[in-house]
């Protein structure tokens, strides 16, 4: 990898076990800004679950005990004085099923800075989020209507929307694709890398075609290991390791 | 399938025999669902028919607003009625929010540990407890340790003993039952624990907890024997003017009225049971009116 920048969040040696059987085993990986990072790997290989420790959701799954570090701007993102009502706030995240509240659009983007009191007029920065989202046109009249009523798609942008509200320096995205149908698919990595000018995105997928597409870096793991990581290219093209150049060619084994 | 094997397979239209014994079986059970639940819904059409014609004549204004009398065309239900109304205005005023909060406490914030599920298993229990048990409590504690006689306090107090455990497993229920990833979702916004609980939890759960309010408090409607074992009164010629008044409940009085020799006490029995009647269908619209409002949001 030839990137010298200092990284923006970086495990070391990360090892998260879920009542004592380890999920991920001593990850340790660089991400960047304004790049994107995307966890490729079999099923349950613990991609979601590194994911998650990158902005503390794990906090809310029982029997999780995680070792190692993580440093996101080189503070500790589990340091003691840490509040992971902060981190949220800086890193957001991006479920696999589009979860948006059962609450009117507006209220949906609205919600989190509402609660947070990110000043400045809640119209405008509602409007800036559903623009950059790409969902702007085809909701701009029918704000109030409840966000259960539009498409898949159309929910997951929403909820992009959701995180993009919030003006977070990274968003976490955990297969945001996996439920949807291959042309909001395509809308959503378009919608990608426009975002990779102003944020740096993780996204774990199980589609390598889309790691290759849309991603900068890639990393690959299996049984909670981190096999290779390294510029997406290389990866994909000149993989060092053989079982990821079996995994991304679709030999598998 | 290979044609050869097409020549086996009868025609559509031909149902084979055990296709033909799937569809009874399927039509039997129907027939078995609808006529026992024609059953049940006959037996109540006959009680309320026949309180209906015993009571209805009784049932004027008089009836509401008179004291109880040794005279059945003078007795009337005012105490009762009011008596009732208090014990559940305050009995809902207490359970609700006790109930709701430790549901919330409980789902929510309790860590998953060994005493948590003693308690949890525990409240269960306390729902199958026979109603005068509450009743003996009740006195023990409310009526003589904490001095408060035979108020309209102490009877909501037990009240609320005997249905606290029915709020706090349906609004458990009701709790659980918001998705998860709501919540989660409302937790990657950067959101407290008590914003996601009142933003989203609470709205979502609502409903169901509504429902399960309301079922408890008309089994407080109903209850009698609680009541009788703190010392309502039967015989209330006055009504209670504020949570330390004497009191009588409707439930009671309808009682009383029952076990006195003339028939025409019977039927002003029958009279007071289409009042409990309309106080209980009264508070279910109420419920069904506030779970409206709240869906449509």
């Amino acid at each position: 990898m030839k990137n010298n920048e200092p990284p923006l969040l970086e495990a070391r040696g990360v090892t998260i076990s879920y009542s004592g059987n380890p999920a991920v085993k001593d990850v340790s990986l660089s991400i960047y800004e304004k790049k994107i990072t995307a966890i490729i790997g079999p099923s349950g290989c613990g991609k979601s679950t590194l994911l998650r420790s990158l902005n503390r959701m794990n906090d809310f799954i029982d029997n999780v005990t995680q070792e190692g570090q993580i440093l996101y701007r080189d503070s500790d993102l589990y340091g003691a004085n840490v509040d992971p009502v902060e981190v949220r706030l800086r890193i957001g995240m991006v479920f696999q099923r589009p979860n948006p509240f059962p609450k009117s659009i507006f209220k949906n983007v609205a919600w989190g800075p509402t609660i947070n009191r990110l000043g400045g007029d809640i119209n405008v920065r509602v409007e800036r989020a559903l623009k950059q989202a790409a969902l702007w046109n085809e909701v701009k009249d029918r704000l109030d209507d409840s966000a259960l009523n539009l498409s898949g798609g159309q929910q997951q942008r929403l909820c992009i929307a959701r995180a993009l509200a919030m003006e977070p320096e990274v968003i976490l995205m955990d297969e945001p694709c996996s439920a949807l149908d291959p042309v909001s698919t395509a809308r959503i990595e378009d919608l990608m890398f426009e975002l990779k000018q102003n944020y740096t995105i993780v996204i774990v997928t199980h589609n390598m075609q889309q790691a290759s597409r849309v991603s900068d870096y890639t990393a690959f793991l299996e049984s909670g290991k981190l096999i290779e990581y390294g510029d997406t290219d290389e990866v994909f093209t000149r993989p060092k390791q053989k079982r990821t150049e079996d995994y991304v060619t679709g030999r598998f084994g | 399938m290979a044609a050869k094997d097409l020549e086996k397979v009868p025609m559509l239209g031909q149902r084979s025999q055990s296709l033909r014994r799937r569809h009874l079986t399927s039509a039997v059970f129907k027939a078995a669902c609808i006529s026992l639940t024609m059953g049940a819904v006959t037996v109540l059409g006959l009680l309320i028919y026949q309180v209906a014609a015993d009571g209805l004549p009784w049932l004027d204004m008089q009836f509401l607003s008179s004291f109880p009398s040794r005279f059945a065309e003078k007795a009337g239900v005012k105490s009762a009625l009011y008596g009732t109304l208090w014990i559940v205005s305050i009995t809902a005023l207490i359970s609700l929010p006790v109930g709701v909060l430790a549901a919330i406490y409980l789902e929510d914030y309790a860590p998953p540990s060994r005493l948590t599920r003693i308690i949890e298993i525990n409240i269960a229990n306390l729902a199958g407890v026979p109603s005068i048990v509450y009743g003996i409590l009740g006195l023990a504690i409310f009526v003589r340790f904490m001095g408060l006689e035979r108020s309209v306090l102490a009877g909501a107090m037990t009240m609320s003993l005997l249905i606290l455990p029915v709020i706090i497993i349906s609004s458990k229920e009701a709790i659980r039952a918001v998705p998860s990833s709501i919540r989660l979702a409302a937790f990657a916004v950067g959101a407290t624990h008590w914003q996601v609980v009142r933003a989203h939890v609470l709205p979502a759960a609502l409903p169901g907890i509504l429902t399960g309010v309301i079922l408890a408090l008309s089994r407080a409607i109903g209850e009698t024997a609680p009541l009788i074992m703190i010392g309502a009164l039967t015989y209330v010629a006055f009504i209670p003017e504020g949570p330390m008044d004497e009191f009588t409940a409707l439930p009671i009085q309808i009682f009383n009225w029952t076990s006195r020799p003339q028939a025409e006490f019977h039927e002003l029995a029958a009279a007071g049971i289409i009042v409990l009647l309309v106080v209980l269908l009264s508070m279910n619209a109420l419920a069904v009116l506030i779970r409206y409002q709240g869906t449509r949001k």
